[in-house]
């Protein structure tokens, strides 16, 4: 459940943008998730929603999550591909170390096409916090 | 935004001293003094060692810890062993090559430093890599509170690339513990120099054959001469945080 670090993080970088732009209550959160990292909505959700209930300003919130596809880049053959190419060259493990941290990928993972280990995550990595709305 | 920033005080908030092992040149020895410093120091107080070189990250093999894995509970709780918790990236690469860019490192970096759920602890040692690239960067910007313990040899290659981190981390007013001759010659061809920057030369660690087969065995690597002549150093590094820690 490593989510629920993830949204420790997600809250308290809404409470800095809050405080930046003197919101006292956060009406909606938006959150972008990488397809790449494999975050648990439901999961993210539950942990969300009770760290949530811990902040006064935070405990009307609405939390919108939005898949973000991934996309890989090859820098030798410019070849792009996406996840699910991405997907079918990782076992259960390599695909658990690459939701705890994306970048696993680049030690398992090669150019579909030319096999290059030398690829960028240029789309889709992990969570980010797309909008912050409140009063 | 990137919200992983915003928590890495809070992940840091029990921590009481945050030591970086670092240096500006490879091979002198950084891995071997993070982890015996804190296998060491794990005999009086709670540790943690963090092995931040996610090109070659090695703690795991000084430590015998390759089998090991986090647990899940609230992020990634370090596994412990020889009553030191221990995070590496090693964990979730198994050992392979990880041809990552600069951005990939910081995000992995970022990543490790968000989730990770040191328990309470009196020091956190940091296994740095080598130089003043991403890694070194990032443990400036964004672990709070951190003191560098810089290691050298005494050959001038290694020292010109040391006097360089030096700059780095006084142009930005870093405290740094002081520097650690490892492999040491005598005398010191690097005493006059340090004393001349207005830092502490900590001491000298000897260059240890038998160092070699007692890695993968902690308690074998404390009973080596390397082992126990770093032992015998850990007064002053205590004495500056003691210093640093009433000053706060």
């Amino acid at each position: 459940m490593h989510e629920w670090a993830l949204a420790e993080s997600i809250l308290a970088a809404a409470e800095k943008t809050a405080t930046q732009e003197h919101l006292k209550t956060i009406k909606e959160l938006t959150i972008n998730l990488g397809e790449l990292q494999q975050i648990d909505r439901g999961i993210l959700r539950f942990a969300l929603k009770a760290l949530a209930d811990e902040h006064p300003s935070f405990t009307k919130a609405k939390f919108v999550f939005k898949t973000e596809k991934s996309q890989f880049t090859c820098n030798v053959c410019a070849h792009t591909w996406d996840y699910k190419d991405l997907k079918k060259t990782l076992g259960a493990t390599e695909a658990e170390a690459v939701h705890f941290i994306p970048e696993a990928a680049l030690a398992y993972v090669r150019c579909v096409r030319c096999g290059s280990p030398d690829f960028q995550i240029t789309k889709g990595r992990g969570v980010t916090l797309a909008t912050v709305k409140g009063t | 935004m990137d919200p992983r920033p915003s928590i890495i005080a809070t992940r840091f908030a029990r921590i009481k001293t945050v030591i970086a092992v670092a240096s500006g040149k490879g091979g002198v020895g950084k891995s071997m003094i993070a982890a015996t410093l804190a296998l060491s120091l794990a005999k009086n107080h709670r540790v943690g060692l963090f092995d931040l070189d996610v090109y070659g990250p090695s703690a795991h093999l000084i430590l015998g810890a390759s089998d090991l894995q986090p647990t899940e509970d609230k992020g990634l709780v370090p596994p412990r062993i020889s009553n030191v918790s221990f995070m590496s990236p090693v964990f979730f690469t198994q050992g392979r090559a990880s041809p990552l860019r600069g951005s990939d490192v910081t995000n992995m970096i970022l990543e490790l430093l968000a989730i990770t759920q040191w328990r309470k602890l009196d020091y956190l040692i940091l296994d740095m890599p080598p130089g003043i690239g991403d890694e070194t960067l990032d443990v400036i910007r964004f672990v709070p509170n951190c003191t560098f313990l810089v290691v050298t040899t005494p050959s001038k290659v290694a020292m010109g690339a040391v006097d360089k981190l030096l700059d780095i981390l006084q142009e930005l007013h870093r405290p740094i513990i002081g520097i650690l001759e490892n492999m040491a010659t005598e005398p010191s061809p690097i005493k006059d120099d340090i004393t001349k920057r207005s830092l502490r030369y900590l001491g000298s660690l000897p260059y240890d054959p038998s160092l070699e087969a007692a890695l993968g065995h902690p308690e074998k690597i404390l009973t080596t001469p390397f082992g126990q002549s770093l032992r015998r150093l850990l007064p002053a590094i205590e004495r500056y945080e003691t210093a640093a820690s009433s000053n706060k």
